[in-house]
C-alpha cells in the first residue's frame, strides 16, 4: 500500500483550469510522514481548488503525484478512503447521538459493526465522553465538539488527515487545545495538512506554503521564512508574501 | 454623547440563554468592539441593538431614540451589515446599491461622497452581478450598501471572518476612515487580534460580557505576570511548563509560549531552571506584556469557574 518512502504525499506540477482560468498554477510539493504541513494563501489563491485534488474530490488538468501512496489522476477512490478530513464548517450530523455519529463515520468508511463498536468504545474512553454518548451532538460545548470530530476524522485510522480552517470562530483556549490534539496525533506518525486564517498557528507548522494567485509563492519552515522576509511573525511574512497578489479570484 | 446605551438586555431562546442581561454604552464616533467566539450570542445582540428582535427583557436607546417604542426611526439612521452575506446575488453591484439607496429614500448620487473610497474599489465591476463577486469585493459591496443612506451609526457583524490576514487588514483601514467622517462603528469579531484596532471592547462568551474597557485598561487590569518561554521542543516543553509550580496557566502563542505566574510563589528564573532541569537546555524567557487574548483567556477562565 505504501510506496512513497517518507512522504506521505508528493505532488508534481499540478495544474486545473476552469475554462480559460488557471485557479492552480503549477505546483509541487512534497508532505513528510508526521509533518505537520500548514496550506496557506489568501481568499481566491486557489487552496480550496488544490485541496479538493488532493482529497480525491477533482482530477487535475495537468500534473502527478500521490496522497497516501496513491495516485492523484487513477485512484481517487482509494485516497478518499485512505485519508481523513475535518473543517469548521461541516463535521458532525448536530442531530445525531455522539454514539451515532461514530457509528455513521465508522460505516461511511466501510468498518464492520465489531470493529465499530470497538472504536466506539476505545473514543468514549479516550475522549472522556462515556456520560455524553446519547447526547445530541448539536447540543455538546465547542471545544467537545471539536474533539469528537476531530477523532472522527480518524475513525478509520487514515495516514494522513486534512484539515479545513478547524479552528475558525473557535475561542482562543479551545483552540490551542485543538492544536494540542494535532500535536498528539502527529506524534503517533500521523500526516497532518491543515489551513488557517490565523497567523500564530501558522508558527505551529512544521512547515508552510503559502500561495499567491495560483502558484506557491513560499514554502518552508517558519523559522527560515521569516529569517528570509526579515519579518518578526507568520503574520507580517504573510502579509509581504500574500500582499503581492494580482487576482481578485 | 452615546450613540448607543443598552441597560439589562436579555433574551432566550426556549431554555437556551442566548444573551444574559448585557448593558454598554458606545460613545458617539467610537470603534466598539465586541469580542468572542461563535455561539457567544454576538449576533442575538446585533439584531436587538438594530431593532429586529425583541429582547425578553432591559431597555436600550440607539442614537438617542427608544429601541422598541422608535424602532421605525433608529432604522433610517443606522447601518447594518449582517454576517451572512444577504445582499441579491442575482442583481449587479450598480442594482444592489441602487435598490438600498431607494429603500432609504436617496440615490447613490447623493451618497456618493460618502461611499466614494470604498466604491471606486468596486466600481470597475459594476454590472456584475453579487453572486459573482471575489470574498473580498462581496465585503465592499455590502459595506456601501450598509453606508449608502449615511448613517450615524454602522453595525458589522463578523466582517472578516474567513477572510484572509492581509484583507483584514485593508478593512480595518476603511473602518478607521469611516470612524474619521464621524460614524460610530459597532463590530464584533472572533479575531483577538483585531481587539487592539477598537477603541474600546466588550468581551463576550457564552452571552455574558466578561471584561470591558479601552484594550490598555484591559491589558492593565490583568492579574498576574506573564513570561514568554521558547525552547526547541515546544509541545514537550508546554507540558512541562504546565506542570511547573507556580505557573497559573500556559498557552501556545505563535512561536513561543505565554506562561502567567504567580509572582509570589516562583520568578522568571525558577520557571526556566525547572525547564533546564527537564530536559529543555535550551530553555529561554522574557517578561512580557500580555495581550487581549491572554486578557480573554484569563477572563474566561475566571468567569467559568465563577459560574
Amino acid at each position: 500500500m505504501d510506496n512513497t518512502g517518507l512522504n506521505a504525499m508528493e505532488i508534481r506540477n499540478l495544474t486545473k483550469r476552469f475554462g480559460r482560468f488557471t485557479a492552480v498554477d503549477n505546483i509541487s510539493f512534497h508532505v513528510r510522514k508526521g509533518e505537520i504541513f500548514g496550506f496557506l494563501g489568501a481568499n481566491g489563491a486557489g487552496k480550496t481548488t488544490a485541496m479538493r485534488i488532493l482529497c480525491g474530490l477533482s482530477r487535475p488538468t495537468e500534473g502527478e503525484g500521490t496522497v497516501a501512496g496513491f495516485d492523484i489522476n487513477r485512484e481517487q477512490e482509494k485516497i478518499k478512503k485512505h485519508i481523513g478530513y475535518m473543517s469548521q464548517k461541516f463535521s458532525l450530523y448536530p442531530d445525531l447521538t455522539v454514539k451515532e455519529n461514530i457509528r455513521l463515520f465508522g460505516g461511511i468508511y466501510g468498518l464492520g459493526d465489531r470493529k465499530i463498536k470497538e472504536k466506539t468504545v476505545e473514543m468514549l474512553d479516550m475522549l472522556d465522553m462515556k456520560d455524553v454518548r446519547d447526547t445530541l451532538a448539536g447540543c455538546l460545548p465547542l471545544g467537545w465538539k471539536q474533539k469528537l470530530s476531530f477523532s472522527i476524522a480518524l475513525v478509520h485510522e487514515p495516514q494522513i488527515i486534512f484539515l479545513d480552517e478547524p479552528t475558525g470562530g473557535v475561542d482562543p483556549e479551545t483552540r490551542r487545545r485543538f492544536w494540542e490534539m494535532i500535536y498528539e496525533a502527529s506524534m503517533k506518525g500521523i500526516t497532518v495538512f491543515v489551513t488557517t486564517h490565523y497567523m500564530d498557528e501558522a508558527e505551529y507548522c512544521d512547515r508552510v506554503s503559502i500561495m499567491v494567485d495560483g502558484r506557491i509563492a513560499a514554502m518552508d519552515t517558519p523559522g527560515r521564512l521569516k529569517e528570509k522576509y526579515g519579518a518578526a511573525d507568520m503574520d507580517e511574512v504573510f502579509r509581504i508574501v500574500a500582499g503581492r497578489a494580482k487576482r481578485e479570484e | 454623547m452615546y450613540s448607543i446605551e443598552i441597560d439589562n438586555i436579555s433574551k432566550s431562546y426556549g431554555k437556551t440563554a442566548a444573551v444574559r442581561d448585557i448593558s454598554l454604552k458606545v460613545e458617539t464616533g467610537e470603534i466598539f468592539g465586541l469580542i468572542g467566539p461563535d455561539g457567544a450570542g454576538k449576533t442575538t445582540l446585533f439584531r436587538i441593538m438594530t431593532t429586529l428582535m425583541m429582547p425578553d427583557s432591559g431597555k436600550g436607546r440607539i442614537c438617542g431614540l427608544d429601541m422598541v417604542k422608535d424602532y421605525f426611526m433608529i432604522r433610517k439612521k443606522i447601518g447594518y451589515m449582517p454576517g451572512k452575506f444577504s445582499l441579491y446575488q442575482d442583481l449587479s453591484v450598480k442594482e444592489n446599491l441602487e435598490f438600498f439607496a431607494t429603500l432609504f429614500g436617496t440615490t447613490v448620487e447623493d451618497s456618493y461622497q460618502t461611499i466614494k473610497e470604498i466604491y471606486s474599489q468596486i466600481e470597475p465591476f459594476r454590472d456584475r452581478r453579487a453572486g459573482k463577486l471575489s470574498g473580498g469585493m462581496k465585503q465592499k459591496l455590502a459595506l456601501c450598501c450598509a453606508l449608502v443612506h449615511k448613517p450615524s451609526v454602522l453595525f458589522l457583524d463578523e466582517p472578516t471572518t474567513g477572510v484572509d490576514a492581509v484583507s483584514r487588514k485593508e478593512f480595518w483601514n476603511m473602518l478607521g476612515r469611516i470612524r474619521e467622517s464621524g460614524v460610530t462603528v459597532f463590530v464584533s469579531t472572533p479575531y483577538m487580534d483585531e481587539a487592539a484596532l477598537c477603541d474600546r471592547l466588550a468581551l463576550i462568551k457564552e452571552g455574558s460580557i466578561i471584561g470591558t474597557g479601552t484594550p490598555s485598561s484591559l491589558v492593565k487590569a490583568y492579574p498576574h505576570r506573564m513570561l514568554s518561554v521558547k525552547a526547541g521542543r515546544m509541545y514537550p516543553l508546554l507540558k512541562k511548563l504546565r506542570e511547573t509550580p507556580g505557573v497559573i496557566s500556559c498557552f501556545s502563542f505563535g512561536d513561543s509560549h505565554h506562561v502567567a505566574y504567580d509572582a509570589t510563589r516562583t520568578d522568571s528564573r525558577s520557571i526556566v531552571e525547572e525547564a533546564v532541569r527537564a530536559g529543555f537546555p535550551d530553555c529561554t524567557a522574557k517578561e512580557i506584556t500580555p495581550g487581549i487574548e491572554d486578557c480573554f483567556m484569563q477572563l474566561s477562565r475566571k468567569w467559568t469557574t465563577q459560574d
